[in-house]
């Protein structure tokens, strides 16, 4: 019994465990994923795409203004977020060596990690309370202050790796700073900027929290975007914390839809990074 | 912040011209209550149906913020189960109308596992164990008043409102009238100081929690249990007779209050005298600013409330609401001439 | 300078986080100053807010979530960077990812109807002489402290995890092949890579503690919202953020709203100074893009070998 072999058998003990993490962790956690998409199904019909919902303990009914009320916040914020992002992501990539833009990305990431709840409530003070309406816009601004930092961060990354040698060219030719910027550095980082924005939008179309006092809800279908409009997240907990066993069942069903939004745009997030790993390569 | 507050005018002013500026489509947001939400939701969805161009967009956020976010003005009208105090009043900043709309009645909800006798309660067993004096169901308080009922000695779990709520108001203030230690450690309020259990959001929060958890008590209005097929209680009236909820004794509370009724309608008629009356019983009101700046907004909701008060109390019943009494709809009737459209 | 514009438009952003939350909070600051974190009566009727069992409630839940998940998570790094068979690799992380992108809604709503009924039924289970135990006292409810920390934690796993891998990844080849070189077994050569790594494991596990922190919906949905200071993992109790979506709409008087705020606002001191503390010690690491879930560090690695 040789130190070597209390090594050994001490190593192999570290890689059971830790193969029991992913085991003890991660099957359930699969299992949470099959279970919501168990229940969903089980609960989904075309209704629940093209109805609206009915009043308070009657059956039936579905989420359509919820699911064009998600679709219209992750509009409102994509509308807001994209360019003050991806604008601040081209200033830190451009002059991220500054005082200032170490707080520019201090400040990013501050705002990524805020607690969405209290997002909201900046929003309610900003857009809710001076307006007093509730409304779409509230919603989906107190959203695309959530995505702004995480697509500044990926359009600055994405930036620094476009190779130096296609700015400089675009210099010598004489273009300005801020046109070599625009017209080659960007259009190079594009698509992968693009996985930026797929990752923020798959995040925030999960958000419940910042919606409740923001975009509030509501019964009728509407696209106006000054009145207070129905989501899905909002409308999933209404009906989770509810004692109606038919409004449980369109929670599930919400829940199937929600997760298939956020999967669809990570999905894709990935499949474009996959892309682009492969053009770079060759 | 100016620059951030003048982005969000902006973009406001933006989305508010690029909408469809339909005038034929319109839509009224109000918010509050949730004890009338099974009715109101059904008043709106039939409304709707007789004018289609209106949509009225009720949230059941619960009555505390449905005072609020009317004063704050997010929504046309708000709705609550408790009027509003004298200093929300003050802070509103404009007259407000309160208008009763139905009747309802606040039950004892519970799930004892095991036992399918409907309970009796009086009103100072019901304080005590919501004070967690009585902690157990087998306690000889709850025993003495229903003999012959099996009880386990299992521990009541309190279950209450988490968020401010109309129906705590009836509550407490029904438990605050027969139990002065009550009124003392808790008082009468939206929003109290549990002094123990589990909080749910809504009615529907307590109701789910309640079927949830065994050995547990709550408080709902009358049409969540129903619904819900919780067991409810009875509870002891001031003429000592115990009264299960039902439309004829939450009717009966409110016959004593229908001849005096004061003229602004904030009025509580918890223990209310009389046969027959079920104790926890209250009006339920729509709130309006007496003098709204959107006239156009003003006028449907006044002819809404108008339906509401005659057509549509006869949906009241069906959903476990008691109809109004025909003398307060008359005075009601009057009242709303004074919301100016 | 156009997108310097955009830039300075971030910063105010925060900063004006910071000077709303501080300007609609000022009520309170002014009535009760620190005692607002130092009592425990939360009384709307009687105007007296005390936030004490919120902050509690908050970092009970989180630090207990982080107990639970901080060693399973570094696990799961550990064999998904050096570990796994190369075919298990791929789907693993993938599954990872994709967990950490669930929204939290879908969470609560799992733990409402799964979760709960579950730990009830192990509550009931629970012997009598280890209920005069503080930490398992009073009815089995099963919506409660327990429910909170094991939902956090579930929520919090993936999300640790996959910044854990990607600091473990960031770790150069070499620190493994020189261990393994002297003659190390397998785990001497993943010690040295966490040590060469640790600053960032750590700054993983913060911002890991910071989502946890600020978590709402799903902790809302089972942790049964009574604000009680207890050290029992059975008895219901409340957070911060969680009071805040209960509250925040109903707060019927401007003390009460004041009071929700300075809670809202205590949250967000804790994001900056967590982030600060995180970021920095994963940027000590160096070379690892701390951007959360999937970031560009593959385009990174192709790059360099491009």
């Amino acid at each position: 019994m040789s130190r070597s072999r209390r090594r050994r058998l001490f190593s192999n003990l570290v890689v059971f465990l830790c193969s029991a993490a992913v085991l003890v962790a991660l099957v359930p956690l699969a299992f949470i994923f099959v279970y919501v998409v168990k229940q969903g199904f089980s609960s989904l019909n075309w209704d629940f795409f093209t109805q609206m919902p009915k009043p308070v303990g009657e059956a039936g009914g579905g989420m359509a203004n919820a699911i064009v009320g998600t679709l219209m916040l992750m509009g409102i914020a994509s509308l807001l977020a994209i360019p003050v992002g991806m604008m601040c992501g081209i200033y830190l990539a451009e002059y991220g060596a500054g005082k200032f833009a170490f707080f520019v990305r201090f400040a990013a990431d501050v705002l990524n990690g805020v607690p969405s709840i209290v997002i909201g409530i900046f929003a309610y003070g900003l857009a809710v309370l001076p307006f007093k309406r509730f409304s779409a816009v509230a919603g989906g601004m107190a959203l695309g202050f959530m995505m702004i930092p995480i697509i500044a961060r990926t359009t600055e990354e994405l930036l620094k790796l476009v190779p130096s040698s296609l700015r400089e060219g675009a210099l010598a030719l004489g273009a300005s700073r801020a046109k070599a910027s625009f017209s080659v550095m960007v259009p190079a980082a594009l698509p992968g900027i693009m996985t930026g924005i797929l990752v923020a939008v798959a995040r925030i179309a999960g958000e419940t929290a910042p919606l409740l006092f923001t975009s509030f809800n509501n019964r009728f279908f509407t696209t106006r975007v000054d009145q207070p409009i129905a989501s899905l997240t909002v409308q999933v907990y209404t009906y989770a914390i509810s004692p109606y066993e038919d409004w449980h069942r369109q929670a599930w069903a919400g829940a199937l839809v929600l997760v298939g939004v956020v999967f669809f745009f990570s999905v894709l997030a990935r499949v474009v990074t996959r892309r682009l790993e492969r053009m770079h390569r060759t | 912040m100016k620059i951030l507050r003048l982005l969000a005018l902006t973009a406001i002013a933006l989305a508010c011209a690029l909408s469809p500026a339909s005038a034929e489509n319109v839509q009224i947001n109000g918010a509050g209550a949730t004890f009338p939400f099974p009715i109101y939701s059904k008043w709106f969805s039939e409304y709707n149906k007789l004018h289609p161009d209106v949509q009225i967009n009720y949230q059941s956020i619960g009555s505390g913020g449905g005072i609020r976010q009317l004063t704050n003005q997010t929504v046309f009208f708000g709705a609550t189960d408790g009027p509003m105090t004298p200093e929300q009043m003050q802070q509103s900043g404009g007259r407000v109308l309160h208008l009763p709309t139905v009747l309802g009645g606040v039950v004892p909800v519970y799930n004892i596992p095991g036992v399918d006798a409907k309970l009796k309660f009086s009103g100072k067993v019901l304080a005590d164990i919501i004070l967690g004096k009585v902690n157990k169901w087998n306690d000889a308080a709850i025993l003495a008043l229903n003999p012959g009922v099996k009880l386990p000695g299992t521990d009541i779990t309190v279950c209450h409102r988490s968020d401010g709520s109309g129906t705590t108001y009836i509550f407490v203030d029904y438990l605050s009238k027969v139990s002065p230690d009550f009124k003392k450690t808790v008082g009468v309020a939206t929003s109290v100081n549990w002094p123990v259990g589990v909080g749910g959001k809504g009615n529907e929060g307590v109701a789910g929690l309640v079927r949830q958890t065994p050995g547990s008590i709550g408080y709902v209005e009358l049409i969540y249990a129903i619904q819900n097929k919780i067991d409810y209680g009875s509870v002891q009236n001031l003429a000592g007779e115990f009264v299960r909820a039902s439309v004829e004794s939450v009717t009966a509370a409110a016959a004593a209050a229908s001849t005096k009724m004061p003229s602004d309608f904030r009025v509580s008629i918890t223990n209310a005298p009389g046969a027959g009356v079920y104790p926890i019983s209250s009006f339920t009101w729509l709130l309006f600013y007496e003098s709204p700046k959107d006239r156009q907004r003003a006028r449907i909701m006044k002819d809404f409330t108008r339906w509401a008060l005659t057509e549509g109390q006869k949906y009241a019943a069906e959903l476990g609401y008691s109809p109004l009494p025909e003398s307060v709809v008359k005075l009601e009737l009057a009242a709303l001439d004074r919301i100016r459209a | 300078m156009g997108t310097g514009f955009f830039a300075l438009l971030v910063v105010l952003l925060v900063a004006g986080i910071g000077v709303q939350l501080f300007r609609t909070s000022h009520l309170t600051i002014a009535k009760f100053g620190f005692n607002f974190w130092r009592t425990k009566t939360w009384d709307p009727v009687s105007g007296e807010f005390g936030a004490l069992p919120f902050i509690w409630g908050t970092l009970y839940s989180s630090v207990l979530a982080m107990l639970i998940s901080t060693p399973i998570a570094i696990g799961i790094a550990i064999f998904l960077s050096e570990l796994s068979p190369g075919p298990l690799r791929t789907p693993l992380t993938f599954l990872t990812e994709l967990l950490a992108a669930i929204p939290s809604i879908v969470y609560g709503l799992w733990g409402i109807f799964v979760l709960v009924p579950l730990v009830r039924h192990f509550e009931v289970l629970t012997p009598p002489w280890l209920k005069k135990v503080p930490l398992f006292s009073g009815p089995p409810l099963g919506v409660g402290m327990l429910s909170a920390a094991l939902i956090l934690a579930i929520m919090v796993i993936p999300f640790s995890s996959s910044v854990a891998r990607e600091v473990l990844r960031a770790v150069p080849a070499s620190q493994r092949e020189a261990a393994y070189a002297l003659g190390a077994t397998r785990w001497e050569a993943i010690r040295a890579a966490l040590s060469y790594g640790r600053t960032g494991i750590l700054g993983a596990v913060m911002l890991g503690f910071g989502r946890a922190l600020g978590e709402t919906m799903a902790v809302t949905m089972v942790i049964g919202n009574n604000p009680q200071v207890s050290a029992s993992l059975f008895a219901p109790q409340h957070t911060m953020a969680a009071v805040i979506a209960n509250e925040f709409t109903e707060a019927a008087d401007d003390l009460y709203l004041s009071a929700l705020v300075e809670i809202g606002l205590v949250l967000f001191v804790l994001t900056v100074l967590i982030n600060g503390i995180s970021r920095f010690l994963i940027w000590r690491t160096g070379r690892v893009v701390a951007t959360e879930e999937i970031d560009s560090t593959p385009l990174a690695a192709s790059e360099a070998g491009a």
